[in-house]
């Protein structure tokens, strides 16, 4: 050690004291915040973690990027006679797996805040209850733009044409963005009901790994057996996809856009009460 | 009665399923004192806090905290106090800098005004250095000052601290005692969770033994360490093997009960008078028990257990562990 750094190490110790007493003098309480502005705190934190962990954004986008390849040059020739037109048929279908994957990761954040304790900091705070959750999942929104842009681009670059031109696929990813926020709050209520991240990430990828395939992202529901079928219909991620290709081809329906808001009002409408009421007592 | 206490609490229940974590707990806390609850693993030290700090309904009995009522007021509570969990509630993948600023922008300053805290904060409790660094990154020591820190960033009129030092260096140990020593010297009520005795000597004013979720003692240090006797001598042997004849040794030299500790080379027993403990020692050798180390000292948690209940503090999952399976 040299002298300078055992004179400061010295320095450190007698000064803990004062130094807290002035902080102490100083920290008078200032007005409550509006709900907005914590929801909007929380949403920061979550970009920040985005910037300090960018990893996490990397696991979810590697594997629908992954699917994009692997689809289009495996099974391209064999399912559209073409490449290029498979490309053309999946990738809305991707876009929507892609966005709703990264749902899965709320539910994670939010675990991982129960089991490491930061979240008895926030709920012993003067703060509007919901807030951290509300915050989280507009911070996670961010995450689900950039998974969505990603598969955009590599669509774009491997040569997909979306015929509604840039406000189709804007209005598409607005739509999955919308749906993947409401979709976030059942992940968050199972991230508060399971006991470890990782049994969060693999419950959550066992339910919604399914319910991606069996949709009408890869192949034409009219191909399949009839039960399967009528399941692909019923799907609100089939009604995702379809509502998603309509806006980037051009002649989406207002009942197809419709039936996909109405179903994450749904959902926000169920789990959005139940994720607050469990963080209560998390 | 309730006028002026900062806690005041009587018969608090909590139930997990069939356990009593929590078993009719009373306390009463002066405000502008420290007051220590001092248990073993699991005796339900961290379920009391949770209850005082409104994470946690009461299932029985009540609690008024600053004089608000813990359920029916847990607002008013939350403006008043600050926890200071077990687990360091800090954001770990954030930077120090950036959890101050998250909390004072929660807590109603602006922007500049939550970073200006934050660099008053990180200063007075020697972090300055490592403001830019994530959280994960941080000793112990230095994870405990931030957490303590961002429990004033408003300052509180009281402060929960539930093991402030459990598993911190001694280097690290005395900061956070000097840092409740300055919270209490400006005022402020701190409610301390502890399993250590010493801990507990040198800062509460007031201690509640707890055991099984119920107080089974209380008073302040000086009457609690009298209730087991002054001293105590606490002998290692170099052979565990030669622990009964060395236990009978002392039982006859000192003329008291010896304590088999956890440690099975280990024994303590009561002894207020030191020339008489240090004759006892040299009998052992005599006895050809070798001696690897002995202490004369403030009685243990240990002992102040055995004498107030007959039985060993309960050792093995760290609190933490034991009170998070509690509240699965």
């Amino acid at each position: 050690m040299t002298a300078a750094e055992t004179a400061a190490a010295r320095r450190d110790e007698p000064e803990l004291g004062e130094g807290v007493h002035a902080v102490l003098a100083t920290g008078e309480r200032p007005p409550r915040p509006s709900a907005l502005t914590m929801a909007l705190t929380f949403g920061w934190r979550g970009l920040l973690k985005i910037k300090h962990v960018p990893e996490q954004l990397l696991d979810v986008t590697v594997t629908p990027v992954m699917f994009v390849l692997m689809f289009t040059y495996l099974f391209g020739g064999a399912i559209a006679g073409s490449t290029g037109a498979y490309l053309q048929f999946i990738l809305p279908g991707i876009l929507v797996m892609s966005v709703l994957f990264t749902t899965v990761y709320s539910g994670v954040t939010l675990n991982t805040d129960v089991t490491k304790g930061v979240v008895d900091r926030f709920r012993s705070l003067p703060i509007w209850s919901p807030a951290p959750l509300v915050g989280a999942l507009l911070g996670d929104a961010a995450r689900y733009l950039v998974a969505g842009l990603v598969i955009v681009v590599l669509g774009l670059i491997l040569g997909y044409r979306p015929d509604a031109g840039p406000a189709g696929v804007v209005a598409a990813i607005a739509l999955v963005v919308v749906f993947a926020f409401a979709l976030s709050w059942a992940f968050t209520t199972l991230g508060l009901v399971m006991r470890a991240p990782n049994a969060v990430m693999n419950t959550g990828f066992m339910l919604l790994f399914p319910l991606t395939f069996l949709s009408n992202a890869f192949v034409e529901p009219s191909t399949l057996p009839a039960a399967l079928e009528w399941f692909v219909g019923v799907n609100p991620i089939s009604h995702v996809i379809t509502a998603a290709r309509g806006l980037m081809e051009g002649g989406a329906t207002g009942g197809e856009i419709g039936l996909v808001l109405a179903e994450a009002a749904a959902l926000t409408a169920i789990f959005a009460p139940l994720t607050t009421h469990l963080y209560r007592r998390a | 009665m309730s006028d002026g206490l900062a806690i005041e609490a009587s018969g608090l229940v909590k139930e997990f399923g069939d356990t009593r974590a929590v078993d009719g707990v009373d306390l009463a806390v002066r405000p502008g004192t420290v007051y220590g609850i001092l248990g073993p693993n699991g005796a339900g030290k961290t379920t009391t806090i949770k209850m005082l700090a409104t994470l946690l309904r009461p299932d029985g009995g009540s609690a008024r905290v600053l004089g608000h009522d813990v359920v029916a007021e847990a607002d008013a509570v939350r403006s008043g106090v600050s926890l200071t969990g077990q687990l360091a509630s800090v954001d770990e993948d954030l930077t120090g800098q950036e959890n101050l600023i998250l909390i004072g922008r929660l807590l109603g300053y602006s922007r500049s005004a939550a970073r200006s805290r934050a660099a008053d904060l990180l200063d007075a409790f020697g972090l300055a250095d490592a403001a830019g660094r994530q959280v994960k990154n941080y000793s112990g020591g230095m994870r405990r000052r931030l957490d303590i820190a961002a429990s004033i960033v408003v300052t509180p009129r009281l402060i929960f601290l539930d093991e402030p030092t459990t598993g911190l260096d001694p280097r690290s140990r005395s900061q956070v005692w000097d840092i409740v020593r300055a919270l209490v010297g400006d005022g402020t009520t701190v409610l301390l969770c502890t399993q250590y005795l010493d801990e507990a000597d040198q800062l509460a004013e007031g201690i509640a033994v707890i055991d099984s979720g119920r107080v089974i003692a209380e008073g302040t240090p000086a009457q609690l360490k009298a209730s087991v006797g002054s001293g105590a001598l606490r002998v290692r042997l170099l052979d565990p093997d030669r622990r009964e004849d060395a236990a009978r040794v002392l039982a006859e030299r000192l003329g008291v009960e010896v304590v088999r500790e956890a440690d099975p080379a280990a024994l303590s027993a009561p002894a207020a008078d030191g020339a008489r403990a240090a004759a006892a020692v040299a009998a052992l050798a005599d006895a050809g028990a070798e001696v690897a180390d002995f202490a004369l000292g403030q009685p243990s948690l240990d002992e102040v257990f055995m004498a107030l209940t007959g039985h060993p503090a309960e050792s093995g999952a760290p609190d933490g562990l034991a009170d998070r399976e509690e509240a699965a």
